[in-house]
Formats: C-alpha cells, sequence, structure tokens
C-alpha cells in the first residue's frame, strides 16, 4: 500500500486532534485530543521512515512516546489538583485572570 | 525505496552484528549540561535522602553550585576557543558548540543562578507556625484551604523540589539554543517546559491562580508542541533527516546523493512550507510573539513571582537561541519566503504588546505584556539575518534577562495582608514610603522602556540598527513608534509611585534576607553597566556571532 495515504490519515488524526482541543471544554478530554494530535506526528514520521528508507523516522517516534508519558504524568497531577480544588475540570470555568 | 530494500533494512537490524560503534561523546564540551542535569538527578536523591529540616540548605547548596560549576565550564570553554575558532559540532551532531551557544548558556546560567536567589527567599512571608516559608505551597497535592493544608503548614512542609525542578528546566534551556538536530531540539523543548508547568503551580498564596496559571500554560504549551512536533515530521519527510547541516542542505539543492525517495519529497514544496512554519509556530509560542502569546499574562501573574521572573527571563533567551538556529542555519535558503512572515508577527507583537499594556491594572500583568512588546523588538533583531543581527539579539538578550528578573524581584516585596499587592493602585506613593525600593523599580522601568544609559536603550539601539542595516527601516520606525507608546505606561508607574499621595492602608515593603537583595543588587549593577559602558559586551557578542554548520 502506498505510504502516502498514512500520511493523509495522519493528517486527519491531527486535525481531528486540534479542533478537539478548540471545541471540547473539559480540561482531560482537551488533553487526550492533544494526545491524539502527537499520535498523528508518531504516524507520519513512521511513514515518513517508511518512504525514505531510513530508521530516524522510527527513533523519533519511541521518543515521542516518552515525551508523550512524561507529559501525561506532568498534566495529569496538574489538572487534577485543579479538579480538586474546583470540583471541576472545565477549562472555561478557570477564569480568575481573565481581563 | 522498494519494499525489498525496506525488507533487507529489517533483516540488517534484526542481524547480529559483529561490532557495533560505541557513539563518540565529547564530555569536556557538554560538561554545562552534564553538571546541571547530574545536580538535578542528585537533587531528587536529596529529597529522598536528607531529613526535612535541612533539605532547603541542602538543595539550595546544590543548586548554587552546580549553576556556578556549569557557568565555570562555559567561561573554560569560551577562554579554549570553542565559541570562536574550535566551534564545533559535539555528540555525533546532537549539539552545537559555538559561540551563540555558549554565549547564551553563559546567560542562561547566570539569569538561573539569580533566580534561585529569590526561590529561597524566605523572610518575605510571615512566619507560619514559628517557621519562616518560602514562596512555595506547603504541599502542592493539598487542596486549597482544606484541612490536610493546615496541616501540612504546621508540620512545616515546604516544597523543596522546585529546586531540582528548576534544574532540570535549566538543564533543557542549556541544550535548547545548542541543539543541532531536530529531535535533540524537541526533547530539550520539553524538558524545559514540563518542569516550569509544575513550578507555576505550586503558589503559597492564592493557589487557585496558580493552579489556574499551570493547567493554562499546560494545556497551550501541549498545544503547541504538537504542532512543533508535526512540523518535525514534516520536515523530515521533507529532507529525509533530522540533521540541521543536511535539512539546510536539501533546502538550498546543494545536496550530493539523491535517492528516488528523496527526488519524490524534495519536489514537494509544501511540506518544507508547512513544516517550517509549524516549528516557527512552536517557538514563537515560548517566546510569546503576538498570535501566540495569549497564555503570558495569565500565567505571568498566576505563577509565584519568583517563578515568573526565571520563566520569563530565561525561557525567551533559550528560545530566541533555538529561533536563531533555525533560521540562521536550517532555513537561511528560505528567507525569502520567513522575512516577510516575520516581519509581520514582529510589528503585530511589537505594537500589540506595548498598547494592550496601557489598558493593565495589575503589575505583573503589566511586566507580562511589556515581554511581549520586547519579544517584538527582538524578533527584529532577528529579521535583519546579518551577524550584526545575531549579535545584537544576544546582547539584548543579556540584558533584557537581567532587568526582567531584577523587577519581578522587587514585586516580590511590595506586600500586603493578602500577600503579594500587585494592582498598580496599590503602589501609588510607594516613592513616598520606601524611596529605595521605588528607586530601583524606576530604574528597570527606564531601561524597559530604552532610556539613555540602562541598558534597555544599548540593546534597542544595538538590535534596530542591525534591523536598518539589513534592510528593514520600516520595522525599525515601527519599533520606535512602539517604544514610545510602552514608555508611556512605564513613566506612568513612576509617576504613581513618586508623585501620587500614599494611601492610607497601603502595602508594605518587606525587608528581604540578602538572597533577593543579591539578586536586585545584581539587576541593577548589570542594567547600570550595560548602560554606561556596553563596548565590551557588545564586542563579546560581536564575536559570539557566528553559527557552526
Amino acid at each position: 500500500m502506498n505510504p502516502v495515504n498514512y500520511l493523509y490519515l495522519a493528517a486527519l488524526l491531527f486535525t481531528i486532534g486540534a479542533s478537539g482541543v478548540l471545541i471540547r471544554r473539559n480540561a482531560i478530554v482537551v488533553f487526550m485530543c492533544i494526545e491524539l494530535m502527537l499520535n498523528a506526528c508518531n504516524l507520519s514520521l513512521v511513514a515518513f521512515s517508511r518512504m525514505h528508507g531510513n530508521l530516524d523516522g522510527q527513533i523519533i517516534a519511541f521518543f515521542t512516546m516518552v515525551v508523550a508519558a512524561a507529559e501525561v504524568v506532568v498534566g495529569l497531577a496538574i489538572i487534577v489538583s485543579l479538579f480538586r480544588s474546583r470540583h471541576s475540570a472545565s477549562v472555561d470555568d478557570a477564569s480568575l485572570m481573565k481581563l | 525505496m522498494s519494499t525489498t530494500a525496506v525488507h533487507s533494512l529489517w533483516i540488517t537490524a534484526a542481524q547480529p552484528l559483529d561490532k557495533i560503534q560505541a557513539p563518540h561523546i565529547e564530555y569536556a564540551q557538554l560538561a554545562p549540561m552534564i553538571i546541571v542535569f547530574g545536580a538535578a538527578i542528585l537533587g531528587v536523591l536529596v529529597e529522598v535522602l536528607v531529613p526535612r529540616r535541612s533539605r532547603h540548605h541542602t538543595q539550595m547548596f546544590l543548586a548554587v553550585v552546580a549553576l556556578t560549576a556549569a557557568f565555570a565550564a562555559v567561561l573554560g570553554l569560551a577562554a579554549g576557543g570553542y565559541g570562536t575558532t574550535r566551534a564545533g559540532i559535539a555528540a555525533m551532531g546532537a549539539i552545537a558548540v559555538d559561540g551563540p551557544a555558549l554565549f547564551l548558556q553563559g546567560t542562561i546560567l547566570l539569569a538561573a543562578l539569580v533566580s534561585v536567589f529569590t526561590f529561597a527567599e524566605r523572610r518575605l512571608d510571615p512566619s507560619a507556625d514559628g517557621r519562616r516559608v518560602d514562596s512555595f505551597a506547603a504541599q502542592a497535592a493539598s487542596v486549597p484551604g482544606s484541612d490536610s493544608e493546615k496541616a501540612a503548614v504546621k508540620a512545616g512542609f515546604t516544597t523543596t523540589e522546585v529546586f531540582p525542578l528548576a534544574l532540570f528546566a535549566v538543564a533543557g534551556m542549556l541544550v535548547f539554543p545548542a541543539a543541532n538536530d531536530l529531535l535533540t531540539l524537541f526533547i530539550a523543548l520539553e524538558v524545559f517546559s514540563l518542569p516550569l508547568y509544575l513550578l507555576c503551580a505550586l503558589a503559597r498564596r492564592k493557589r487557585l491562580m496558580s493552579q489556574e496559571a499551570a493547567v493554562k500554560y499546560f494545556l497551550l504549551g501541549a498545544f503547541s508542541s504538537a504542532f512543533f512536533l508535526f512540523g518535525i515530521a514534516l520536515v523530515y519527510g521533507y529532507a529525509g533527516s533530522v540533521a540541521y547541516a543536511r535539512i539546510a542542505d536539501v533546502v538550498d539543492g546543494t545536496v550530493q546523493t539523491i535517492d528516488p525517495a528523496l527526488a519524490a519529497t524534495m519536489g514537494n514544496d509544501a511540506l518544507l512550507l508547512i513544516g517550517g512554519a509549524m516549528l516557527l509556530m512552536g517557538l514563537l509560542f515560548k517566546v510569546g510573539a503576538v498570535p501566540f502569546h495569549m497564555w503570558t499574562p495569565d500565567v505571568y501573574q498566576g505563577a509565584p513571582t519568583p517563578v515568573t521572573g526565571f520563566m520569563a527571563a530565561a525561557t525567551k533567551v533559550a528560545a530566541f537561541g533555538a529561533l536563531l538556529r533555525l533560521l540562521y542555519v536550517v532555513l537561511p535558503g528560505l528567507s525569502w519566503d520567513w522575512r516577510p512572515v516575520m516581519w509581520a508577527i514582529a510589528i503585530v507583537t511589537m505594537l500589540g504588546g506595548a498598547i494592550v499594556a496601557i489598558t493593565q491594572t495589575d503589575i505583573k500583568r503589566l511586566l507580562a505584556y511589556s515581554s511581549i512588546a520586547h519579544a517584538g523588538f527582538i524578533l527584529a533583531g532577528v529579521i535583519a539575518a546579518t551577524p550584526e543581527g545575531i549579535s545584537s539579539v544576544l546582547f539584548y538578550l543579556l540584558a533584557y534577562s537581567f532587568v526582567t528578573i531584577g523587577a519581578f524581584a522587587v514585586v516580590t516585596l511590595v506586600r500586603d495582608a493578602g500577600g503579594e499587592a500587585t494592582h498598580l493602585s496599590k503602589w501609588a506613593g510607594l516613592g513616598r514610603r520606601s524611596p529605595l525600593v521605588a528607586a530601583v523599580f524606576a530604574v528597570f522601568l527606564l531601561a524597559f522602556a530604552g532610556i539613555p544609559l540602562t541598558s534597555g536603550f544599548s540593546g534597542k539601539f544595538a538590535v534596530f540598527r542591525a534591523a536598518a542595516e539589513g534592510g528593514a527601516g520600516t520595522l525599525v520606525v515601527i519599533g520606535v513608534i512602539s517604544s514610545a507608546i510602552a514608555a508611556f505606561f512605564y513613566i506612568r508607574v513612576i509617576v504613581l509611585m513618586f508623585f501620587s499621595e500614599p494611601r492610607p492602608e497601603g502595602p508594605t515593603v518587606a525587608v528581604p534576607s540578602p538572597l533577593t537583595m543579591t539578586t536586585i543588587a545584581v539587576g541593577v549593577a548589570v542594567t547600570l553597566v550595560l548602560g554606561v559602558a556596553p563596548q565590551y559586551f557588545l564586542d563579546l557578542a560581536g564575536q559570539a556571532s557566528v553559527f557552526v554548520r
């Protein structure tokens, strides 16, 4: 199968993730959409790696997974602490500093 | 590439190799980064092994020693000629050791050193249950206002983890402007961003605001780094490599061997243009340039003030270093495409930051918008695309980081019952009540405004001259206009401090320990020295302005 098709899929997933970040209001869902974007990046990296016949893209995909895991650790800690003090994970409710 | 060729790649990878070449790592040239990473890991161990009552001093000692040692290593490398004649690529092509990298690493380390002093300050907050406390939460996991928080305060807990977190962030920032391939760049970005997200959430007072700032910074930061990563994927797809030199060759069309796959992707300019734009987007987010600046005021206001100072100074230095290297080393062949875009961004950043700052009523938000305007001024130097452009940006970053850290350190001193009194109305008449603090803050504001005899003037002059010589005259005119707009609100704060009556229930100025005093004194000293006698440092930045390829 032509690897370019995987690039289209990656672009589609990335767009779904990006629109999710902009549309959804729950911090956890927003965060999941960001993870979807990172996975779309991984898919395109691996597809490009296949097209070019070198392994750089696959190595980067491994690094991205580790970074995504570290981001989950930090992100969930911050979101959970916000949820515990406000009893809401909505990104619209967090507006103490709105001008 | 054919299926059989790829298949043979897997087979080769799966077969046992007789001899794996060990990578050659130049440890001496990587010493600054290794020292700071090592100290950060030691700091995590200190949290485990050292009893709670002596952790604060141990952590602070470790952080100060590590940053000083790393700075000494940077000086040693610079003295050994690694910034000029012996500049080169280290760590199998991952890290560049050259003039701009060493200059920016030195700036980041000095800025981090004086920031760590403000992190360690324990005389400003009134003591809780007879113990001196710093500006960080007793226990970050406890819910604000809950019994568990009260118990943590009563037990005298402090979040000493801020020191290793800051060291991890500094280590990432050291790698960021020196990264010589896109993978290292991305990892460095995450290594310095993740600790900063956490540091933002750790304020002792106004914890809801602090947590809100952290969530906003985290979600937007992760969003922008996803764009950044997709940009990396597209540029990798275009060039078939993530090494800067290789990408630059492919962009220029001077690459030696072209296989069919590369020939196919090289023909597709959309990959390069969209990928390059996404890379720029990620870096401009960290810089705080205008279409991507929305996080800046909220995060600067909500984060603990020592963290804000550190973040405002060091992040900007690191991000501009990476931006310079990306534009000057990787994408010079594309400068006809990126220059108009950067022009537009510089103009809206300068004007937007300056105009919106006028309406601000909170001193931390005011400084946040001022930092956005300053990002615009620095972008004017980036656009010059000449060696003078590089050296002027390096000098501006050095000058700006100390003014910023000093100004935020002064903000920590002005307090009332609720913690720091950041509303501007409370600063009225501060000059009558404590002339010294108000005078010091006035020096920083004049430097922000770019008044002669302060570092702000030398920096702005260097940047605008480089931009004008680089053919960006219009940009300089707009820059001067927005400097004038910006000067209006800096002067307004000075007038407010010195020429209005103090309020009866106004804030008090806390007497800090020698730590914060050192930070402010260093800030004032650097501001005046770089303003009165900038030539030596301009020459230094000039010598350091050649990127290695």
